[in-house]
Parts: structure tokens; C-alpha cells; sequence
């Protein structure tokens, strides 16, 4: 949608959400394709009230509405072989402008490790504020992680894909040394270029202590045991 | 030619137009969900126009011939200098308010902060030195001095290129400009001694050429 902080509203009038489908494929028993209007009935939508913090030190509380991804991973009923989930944004440089410039090699893609994609707090979202996911925001579903950097919460996606590999990301892809794969929030593992310890939460003057897994390591702490985070950041 | 006598009061209120903007913009609640990131890029850019603008006086007097543009170089110097006040005022007290160990760490530690701090630092005897007493005074130094305007110009650009996550195509673009502006005068300042090399090789021939 575009680099400029007011691009994504500015351009959002190009991306038609309707007809939409997401391909949920790879190691799966039962692959298919859905329509996004049968999509977002898997499960009962529900408000979650999450922290959101960016990788440029600003965050944000959010009230999303949508649904766990793991209600729709448990339909999709993963093989053993299935170790992580491959997520793809829409691939359309006519609905997506900033998809004309190669500022990232397009389209975006993200992933998750299996147990990352089924914890609890791990949300499919369409819907903000009580209202219907506005384009900009990444209509029609897009992702949310919320003890991991803002990035991570790919948008408009149309193919999720359960796979054995670690799966490319696509901020890894442009600068490996900067943007990890697991992207917690870690206030002790700087950007090489700038200082994770503080954050400006949006509507608030003074900057804020960054918590550990953005505040919900009583959450997710756990599935990271025994990794070094500073290696894999 | 009182026309012209007025264009310098009407430049320096132009010269205002971007603080009058921000001004407006604040006032009317128009400052993006994150101001304090939306004031320090916008006067982070105007400095860097204000820059490249101080360093194409002299270029564009040189090949237009118009020597009134003088005039203006001090004028457009010390409002880049205006700029980057603003700019480093706003990530002192709104961005880390007084923090000074934060800050101290931050400069020391953070390359394009380390490039835009240099920057800011070197514009300040630069700003100091603009009188017309002080040009008098240090005389052929003053000039020297001043030169120091180019290292400014290149932390500047470098403090834009390393701070951006991807997208490098403004810092890019500021870039060229400047590598454009410091390459005429480094084409006009070699100029004289290439053409005299080139007149010197081409005489030695005919002379040889004569000789045999």
C-alpha cells in the first residue's frame, strides 16, 4: 500500500475485498479453498484488546475482532509433517499500488512455527473497533501476534500453507541481519540500528519501558524455553 | 529596481512557509497519530531542502551568471541551520524529553544518529560565523571554514539513507542532488588544470612532431 505513513489510506480505494479466497493447502488432510465470507464463519468472532507494538518503537492498544487461527488449523488437520504455517499476501500491483516499486521482493510473505500458530492469543483478525477491517488495516483477514513486532501481522492474505521448513519471511528476505524469523518483542535485543529498550505508545507523550514478549511472556513464554533469543531474535 | 529589492523580504516569509505549515497542521490537529514522529521527519527534511538549496547558489550563479543570487546564500544557509534547530530541539525535548544519558548513549551508539548529530554540530560555527563582522574578520579563513557546509551536506544525506527501513528512494534522491551539487564544483575546480594538462600534452606533440 506504500512506504508514506498515509499511503494505506490514500490507496486503499484500490483494493476490491470482494470476491476474495484463501487457500489453506500443503500438509493438510483437508486442503480448500475458501470464501472469505465462509472463512470468517469457521469460528464465532470475538473482540481481543491486544498491545501492539511496531518494530520502529511505536505501539499501540487495539481492540480486534476476529478469530483464532488455530480454529482454522484444526479444520485444516495438519500431517506430522506439517511443522510451520507459510502465509501469503495477495500478489496484485493494480489493488496494491506499493507492489510497484520493489522496495520488498513482493508479494509479502510471513510464517509461524506450528505451536506459535496454535497458542491461544494467535488471531486471524477482520474486523477493528467493532467495524468491518478497514483495507488499509489489511482487509479482508490478516494476522495478529501480538507479543511479536507488529510486522509479523501479514495482511490481506490469500494462501496459507502448512509446511515442513521454516519458511521464508519477508523482512528476513531484505535485511537478514536486522529481522529475524521469530521477531519477538525483546526489549534487551536491539535493532542493529536503533534501541528496542523504549516505545512510544500512540496518544501518550512520555516514552515506555518495551516489556519482554511485549507483556505477555506469562503467555507465551514457554514455547521459547530454552532458546537463546539473542541468536534467534 | 525596487522590484528586486523586495524579492529578499518575500524569500525569507517563504522560507517561513514550512514552519507556518507545521504550525497549521498542529493547530488544526493534523500532525498524523504519532506527531512527535511526524514533527522531527518534517523538519529533518526541510533542513536537507534548505541544505541542497544553500549549496546550488553558487552552481547556478556560476552557469546563469545571475550574481545577485549571492545574496541569498546566507539567507537560505541559515534557515537549514533554523530547521535543524527545530529538528534537534524536537528530539531533545519531545522525543526523549531531557533524557541527557539516553541521548548521550543514543549518539554514541546509533550510526545515523552519530551522522546527524556531526551534522548538527558542524552547522553551529557555520551559523555563528554568518555576520558580515565575522566574515571580515576571518578573511580568507572564513571561507575555508565554511567549507565544511559539504560535510554537512553528506552527514545530512547519510543520517536520511541509514535511518530509513527499506525504502531509500528520498534519501536516494537527495543523495544524487548533492552528489550532483559537490560534483560541479569539483568538475570547475579541476577544470582549469585538466584543460592546462591537455594544452601542455597536445603542445609537447606538435613540438615533437615538428622536430622530426
Amino acid at each position: 500500500m506504500g512506504t508514506d505513513k498515509t499511503d494505506p489510506a490514500e490507496n486503499a480505494k484500490y483494493l476490491t475485498t470482494r470476491p476474495w479466497t484463501v487457500s489453506v493447502e500443503g500438509e493438510v488432510k483437508k486442503a480448500k479453498t475458501y470464501d472469505i465470507d465462509d472463512l470468517i464463519k469457521i469460528a464465532p468472532l470475538e473482540e481481543r484488546i491486544y498491545r501492539m507494538r511496531c518494530v520502529e518503537a511505536w505501539s499501540m492498544v487495539i481492540p480486534w475482532v476476529g478469530f483464532p487461527l488455530s480454529s482454522l488449523v484444526k479444520l485444516a488437520e495438519p500431517t506430522g509433517n506439517a511443522k510451520f504455517i507459510h502465509f501469503v499476501t495477495l500478489q496484485d500491483p493494480k489493488r496494491l499500488p506499493g507492489q510497484k516499486y520493489a522496495v520488498l521482493d513482493w508479494p509479502y510473505v510471513e510464517g509461524l512455527r506450528m505451536d506459535e500458530a496454535m497458542h491461544p492469543l494467535t488471531t486471524l483478525s477482520v474486523g477493528l473497533y467493532g467495524e468491518v477491517l478497514p483495507v488499509q488495516n489489511g482487509a479482508p483477514i490478516r494476522l495478529v501476534v501480538p507479543w511479536k513486532y507488529g510486522f509479523k501481522g501479514i495482511k490481506s492474505i490469500v494462501k496459507i500453507r502448512f509446511v515442513e521448513k521454516q519458511p521464508p519471511t519477508s523482512w528476513n528476505i531484505s535485511a537478514p541481519q536486522e529481522y529475524g524469523f521469530y521477531s519477538n518483542v525483546n526489549p534487551e535485543v536491539d535493532h542493529p540500528r536503533w534501541s528496542q529498550a523504549t516505545e512510544r505508545r500512540i496518544g501518550e507523550f512520555f516514552r515506555r519501558k518495551t516489556l519482554m514478549f511485549n507483556g505477555y511472556g506469562e503467555q507465551v513464554a514457554d514455547l521459547y524455553r530454552g532458546m537463546d533469543l539473542k541468536k534467534y531474535y | 529596481m525596487s522590484y528586486w529589492r523586495a524579492l529578499k523580504p518575500v524569500t525569507f516569509i517563504a522560507c517561513l512557509i514550512p514552519l507556518g505549515q507545521l504550525l497549521y497542521n498542529a493547530w488544526t490537529d493534523n500532525l498524523s497519530a504519532n506527531p512527535i514522529e511526524f514533527i522531527t521527519h518534517f523538519t529533518g527534511d526541510w533542513t536537507l531542502i534548505f541544505l541542497l538549496a544553500s549549496l546550488s547558489v553558487t552552481p547556478l550563479r556560476k552557469i546563469s551568471g545571475w550574481n545577485e543570487l549571492i545574496k541569498y546564500r546566507r539567507m537560505l544557509g541559515l534557515f537549514a541551520f533554523f530547521y535543524a534547530v527545530l529538528h534537534f530541539a524536537t528530539y531533545m525535548v519531545l522525543d526523549h524529553f531531557f533524557d541527557f544519558p539516553a541521548i548521550v548513549k543514543d549518539v554514541m551508539k546509533r550510526p545515523y544518529v552519530t551522522a546527524g548529530f556531526t551534522g548538527f554540530v558542524l552547522m553551529i560555527p557555520l551559523a555563528m560565523t554568518s555576520t558580515a563582522g565575522m566574515i571580515r574578520r576571518l578573511g580568507k579563513r572564513w571561507q575555508q571554514l565554511h567549507r565544511f557546509v559539504y560535510a554537512v551536506g553528506i552527514a545530512g544525506v547519510i543520517h536520511f539513507y541509514w535511518l530509513v527501513k527499506a525504502d531509500i528512494r528520498r534519501p536516494v534522491q537527495y543523495g544524487a542532488v548533492l552528489a550532483l551539487l559537490l560534483g560541479y564544483r569539483l568538475v570547475v575546480k579541476w577544470m582549469p588544470a585538466l584543460r592546462g594538462r591537455l594544452a601542455q600534452s597536445s603542445s609537447s606533440i606538435s613540438a615533437r612532431q615538428l622536430s622530426e
